[in-house]
């Protein structure tokens, strides 16, 4: 804070200093913060932002055999363009990802709700058991879903056990259907604390103004609640559409050949198909589209705010 | 505004569609355990017998020791880095107004959002180009960079909600930067730096992606469970083995939120969706 220097010239008189270092430290209050926030810095440049740029700068490359060209080409992105099974395979992940994220916000909206508005002691309890279950290992939780869904799995047996089908349902297991469900399940609590905390926030007394005035339940919620949730349910379908959009694990466990998602791909070209640099150029592209999706929910935030406001 | 009142009243569906909702959300983590203890070698209804010898056989089991010995390895070095330098960071980013600081913590939390698979393959490359071998030091790099986010946005709120008179006190009674810390600072974070401890372990322990793509042939447990799955015959030992973990996962992430809440006030106990 440089405009308030006689403050800070203050502060340092009641706190004497020994040795120039600790003086310029305590006089320039951004230069020890920047000290502070060093280390986070540090490693988030060597780990995050360094591969990030590395990743970049591969994807123009391209492979030869089992070298690279390292003769900058846009070969990959035009691959990518130009073969359909690429275009595909993202148009269904971004299909797959929406439908369950679309599903999981609608679902998990009246709970968030419910613990809103509905629950007076102990929310917290309420909280932390919604959460709690998202904490654990996701490859687990998609390994209870392949025993669940399995063609002699629990819901089959079950079904079959009781006597209500006679033979096990194809489509539970190795299908888009199973994918989704796991999907919605994994991500549930992530997609209901930015609903809960939005409707956590409105203020009650335009809730009884408004009964007051002569509302209804019904009109009550399309007036003021949604309205006022909304950036939490914007914020929902975005924490939980772009995880789940580059996932790996859930359509390799219980997905089938219908529901390869561009995850899948990323990885393939890392692993058996051992074209890195293509690898590199869809991991970019998939990075762009979950800027420019940022970047529509950062847009319609704003939007509501205003009109809110 | 009081329960019951004309805005709020109990709503006996919604309290059903609750149950419904916290069903759906526990039952198929509940699966494990159950069929776990079933003697059949498939997972199917009806139950069998009753046995305890799948948990038995993991007894015998090296690789999963070596998994777990990897495992813990890098989940306490993970949670214990990631911690101190979050509480640095967290201090910074509450106390010093930084220019700039908006855009840098962005970055930090970028893993929270963007899918691992690509924080994975950009170390992956960044390592095959500086020719540094696959190894648990790879994996612990690339769980820092998952647990860092979530331990700053849980000690946060501990230096946002944080009596600065306090240690003005303590400096005008003449102590100096470090011991205001340890004395004054340190005890009132200290719920968030456990929790930020337990958090990151758990984080690190259960997560697979950035190991999957970092281990190289070391395998943590996660790991492990994956390269077992392709063979059906070892379902029910990997049925014991996840409800062990998740058993263990459940237990130190409700001793997490719970210590992470303490003392703080109601405002910030939302925690990381603030």
């Amino acid at each position: 804070m440089h405009s308030d220097a006689p403050f800070v010239a203050d502060r340092s008189a009641a706190r004497p200093r020994t040795g120039w270092i600790g003086r310029l430290l305590f006089r320039h209050e951004h230069l020890r913060g920047y000290g502070l926030l060093a280390p986070a810095l540090i490693v988030t440049g060597l780990t995050v932002l360094v591969p990030c740029a590395m990743l970049v700068m591969l994807s123009f490359w391209t492979q030869v055999g089992y070298d690279y060209d390292t003769s900058l080409s846009l070969q990959n992105y035009q691959t990518a363009y130009e073969k359909p099974i690429y275009a595909a395979l993202l148009q269904r992940s971004l299909w797959i990802s929406g439908m369950a994220t679309i599903v999981t916000v609608l679902l998990c909206y009246p709970m968030a709700y419910y613990v809103a508005f509905h629950v007076h002691r102990h929310k917290m309890i309420w909280i932390i058991l919604i959460t709690l279950p998202f904490w654990t290992s996701y490859l687990l939780r998609v390994f209870a879903w392949k025993v669940i869904l399995g063609y002699e799995g629990v819901i089959n047996s079950g079904l079959m056990h009781l006597g209500l089908i006679t033979e096990p349902l194809r489509f539970l297991l190795y299908s888009t259907t199973a994918v989704s469900i796991t999907l919605a399940h994994s991500w549930a609590a992530f997609a209901i604390l930015p609903i809960y905390v939005s409707l956590e926030k409105i203020d009650k007394s335009y809730l009884e103004a408004a009964a007051d005035l002569g509302d209804g339940p019904v009109l009550r919620f399309l007036r003021i609640t949604l309205p006022l949730s909304l950036p939490g349910v914007i914020a929902s379908v975005f924490l939980m559409f772009i995880p789940t959009l580059g996932d790996y694990v859930t359509p390799a466990m219980v997905g089938g050949p219908d529901s390869t998602m561009i995850g899948t791909l990323i990885q393939l070209q890392f692993g058996s198909v051992n074209n890195w640099p293509m690898g590199a150029a869809l991991s970019v592209i998939l990075v762009i589209i979950i800027c420019l999706l940022g970047l529509c929910s950062f847009g319609l935030t704003r939007m509501f705010q205003r009109w809110a406001a | 505004m009081k329960p019951g009142t004309y805005i709020s009243q109990p709503n006996t569906s919604l309290r059903l569609y609750a149950v419904v909702f916290m069903l759906f959300i526990y039952l198929p983590l509940l699966i494990l355990p159950v069929f776990s203890f079933n003697s059949g070698l498939y997972v199917r209804f009806p139950l069998e017998g009753f046995t305890f010898n799948w948990y038995l056989a993991l007894l015998n089991r090296e690789p999963v020791f070596a998994a777990l010995g990897n495992s813990i390895r890098v989940g306490l070095t993970v949670s214990i880095l990631s911690t101190v330098i979050a509480v640095f960071a967290a201090k910074a980013i509450a106390r010093n107004r930084l220019p700039g600081s908006g855009p840098i913590v962005g970055v930090i939390m970028l893993p929270l959002v963007v899918p691992g698979i690509i924080f994975g393959v950009a170390l992956l490359v960044l390592m095959s180009r500086l020719g540094v071998p696959l190894s648990l030091y790879t994996v612990t790099l690339g769980h820092i960079v998952v647990c860092l986010p979530f331990a700053i946005a849980t000690l946060l709120p501990r230096f946002e909600g944080f009596d600065l008179s306090m240690e003005e006190a303590s400096a005008d009674l003449g102590e100096n930067g470090w011991i205001t810390f340890w004395r004054i600072t340190f005890p009132i974070v200290a719920p968030g730096i456990v929790a930020s401890l337990l958090m990151c372990f758990t984080i690190s322990f259960d997560e697979f992606i950035m190991a999957f793509f970092l281990g190289g042939t070391h395998a943590t447990l996660p790991m492990y469970i994956w390269g077992q799955l392709r063979f059906p015959t070892q379902f029910p030992s990997m049925l014991a083995l996840s409800s062990l973990i998740i058993l263990t996962s459940f237990i130190v992430i409700f001793l997490s939120l719970w210590i992470g809440r303490i003392g703080l006030p109601k405002s910030a106990q939302s925690g990381i969706f603030k």
